[in-house]
């Protein structure tokens, strides 16, 4: 059948298979970084120091992305800095959702007292500048991995929380849930065998924005100095060194800089791609 | 002959004290067609939502009994009340669109409520719905069981349904205007599928709608209903020869028929509807001394 339909959806598959590939190598670079890097990103040399990448002159062989102005390997260190990034995205990412949809669904299906809270708690969390709030509850749980996890899912559960209460009801309110409710359903299983299956897209879809957002927050968080402990590299914390010498070294701030876009919209662009595939009203 | 459903005094309120159903009375014998007419608000649909145990949770139920073969479904506790209902009465939605849900296949939709909640083998099922989607006369069932809602036109789907809603062989169907978001055409043709249907199945119904015209095709008995009071109750015949009420006199009046499509039409009167609305106001003081 050749509709206007399929000319468009050309275009969705390569997006969902480009961003795949691309977390995937990611994936691959930081569960095997330890082994594959071609340097120690640490090891610092200073008559190696701000060598500029392969192709411009004065590149020295083996430094593929050149190196900071302590004489460390960009490209190492982005490998590293990745380890930290996606497990802070698929964990925290993950961790978030679940306690987001599952407020959000309790708000929306069961409504009454469970909704009036839930409802507030989004109401006064939106009043607060999330960045700010994040800070402050690093400053409060002290630096490391398990901060910055617990922090995001503090800050962002409302995201889900207020889409999904209200697309659960919308799908409540829809005739196939009065028809479950007079087969004899449970409560619960309407929950699950109506309204979940119709939610699911759109928990899909925000499940991979969020785990996006995961890596910027945490970027941010060691750009600031408050992610881990600081002789590991991270992406934020390259930013921030790369910063001050970007007259002399713009490759220490670009590259990690330009990482951390392909990841998030990578994420972003896998949701929409999922979404697209798997919506069954849009497929 | 004995009453299957029996509504007594039925009385329905939003929880901020505003009456929804003014003591409302019917009876509907078994294997009877029962329309329920009224303009958009009358209240209605609550009727059937009442029985079916699905009001929105700002309406409570405040007096009134509503008898099922003999049992106050009111007196009941929720648990015992949905096993009923799920085992005798089923629900023909308003809007096709919405009726189905649109992540399921045909198949599983129907079947799976079969399998999960009345406990049938999955065999059975899958072979009960095929025969029912041929006895709604759909053509292709076993490709229609494999399709998505959304692949499915809008008449196809209200027969679906209706497949869907005798599935389990309930004595009671509550059909909510079946037919409204449908086109003309395809109204004729569901209306002639339901009374069949209605008629080899023995099954009670219950038909919410707005449309006179539909009531005189289908229903042995009807309710008019305004405003949440019950202005007229009647034999099907009787209704349409001699009308007591001059509100239902009034709305047949506004009606075309098509044995007199000449026949100028005379839109319901601004004192009628002040004569009825007195009666309301009238039943509101009894009620509330």
């Amino acid at each position: 059948m050749h509709d206007a339909r399929s000319n468009i959806r050309r275009p969705l598959g390569i997006r969902l298979w480009l961003s795949s590939a691309w977390l995937a190598l990611l994936a691959i670079i930081a569960t095997l970084a330890p082994w594959i890097t071609p340097h120690d990103p640490l090891t610092q040399d200073l008559f190696l120091g701000r060598l500029p990448p392969f192709w411009m002159s004065g590149a020295e062989p083996g430094y593929w992305l050149g190196t900071d102005s302590l004489g460390r390997d960009v490209l190492s260190r982005l490998m590293h800095g990745s380890r930290i990034a996606i497990t802070v995205a698929l964990v925290a990412g993950t961790l978030t959702c679940i306690v987001g949809a599952t407020l959000g669904l309790m708000a929306g299906f069961y409504r009454g007292w469970a909704d009036l809270i839930i409802s507030r708690l989004v109401d006064i969390w939106m009043a607060f500048p999330p960045v700010l709030f994040a800070i402050l509850l690093i400053a409060v749980l002290e630096t490391g991995l398990f901060s910055i996890i617990i922090a995001i899912i503090v800050i962002d559960w409302t995201r889900f929380a207020r889409v999904i209460r209200a697309e659960a009801m919308t799908q409540g309110a829809m005739d196939y849930v009065a028809s479950a409710q007079v087969a004899g359903r449970t409560k619960f299983g309407i929950l699950h065998a109506e309204i979940l299956p119709n939610v699911l897209p759109t928990i899909i879809a925000l499940l991979t924005l969020e785990m996006g957002i995961a890596v910027i927050v945490e970027t941010i968080l060691s750009f600031v100095n408050l992610s881990i402990s600081t002789d590991s590299p991270t992406w934020g914390g390259m930013i921030a060194e790369g910063r001050t010498s970007i007259h002399q070294a713009w490759w220490v701030l670009v590259f990690p800089l330009f990482t951390l876009f392909l990841t998030v919209l990578s994420f972003s662009q896998l949701g929409e791609g999922l979404k697209d595939r798997f919506d069954p009203v849009l497929r | 002959m004995t009453s299957y459903l029996s509504i007594q005094n039925l009385t329905i309120q939003l929880i901020t004290g505003p009456l929804i159903l003014r003591s409302i009375s019917l009876e509907v014998a078994v294997g009877q067609v029962h329309g329920l007419v009224g303009e958009s608000g009358a209240g209605k649909s609550m009727i059937g939502k009442a029985v079916l145990g699905t009001l929105p949770r700002a309406l409570r139920i405040t007096a009134g009994k509503i008898i099922l073969d003999g049992v106050d479904l009111l007196t009941l506790s929720a648990k015992e009340r949905r096993r009923i209902i799920g085992a005798t009465a089923a629900l023909i939605p308003q809007d096709p669109l919405t009726a189905l849900n649109p992540s399921k296949r045909i198949g599983p939709q129907i079947t799976k409520r079969l399998v999960d909640i009345l406990g049938w083998a999955r065999r059975d099922a899958i072979s009960r719905t095929r025969a029912l989607l041929d006895e709604v006369h759909i053509a292709d069932a076993d490709r229609v069981m494999r399709s998505y809602p959304h692949e499915l036109s809008g008449g196809m789907r209200q027969r679906i349904l209706i497949a869907s809603a005798f599935a389990a062989e309930p004595k009671l169907i509550i059909a909510d205007e079946p037919t409204t978001a449908l086109d003309v055409t395809v109204q004729k043709q569901i209306l002639k599928l339901m009374a069949e249907m209605q008629r080899s199945h023995g099954t009670t119904l219950l038909f919410v709608t707005h449309d006179l015209g539909v009531v005189s095709k289908v229903c042995d008995t009807l309710s008019v209903l305004y405003a949440g009071k019950v202005i007229e109750e009647a034999r099907m015949r009787r209704f349409f020869m001699r009308p007591t009420h001059a509100y239902s006199r009034a709305l047949l009046a506004a009606t075309p028929t098509h044995t007199n499509p000449e026949a100028t039409l005379t839109p319901v009167s601004n004192d009628i509807i002040k004569a009825v609305e007195q009666e309301v106001i009238e039943h509101d003081l009894r009620h509330s001394q």
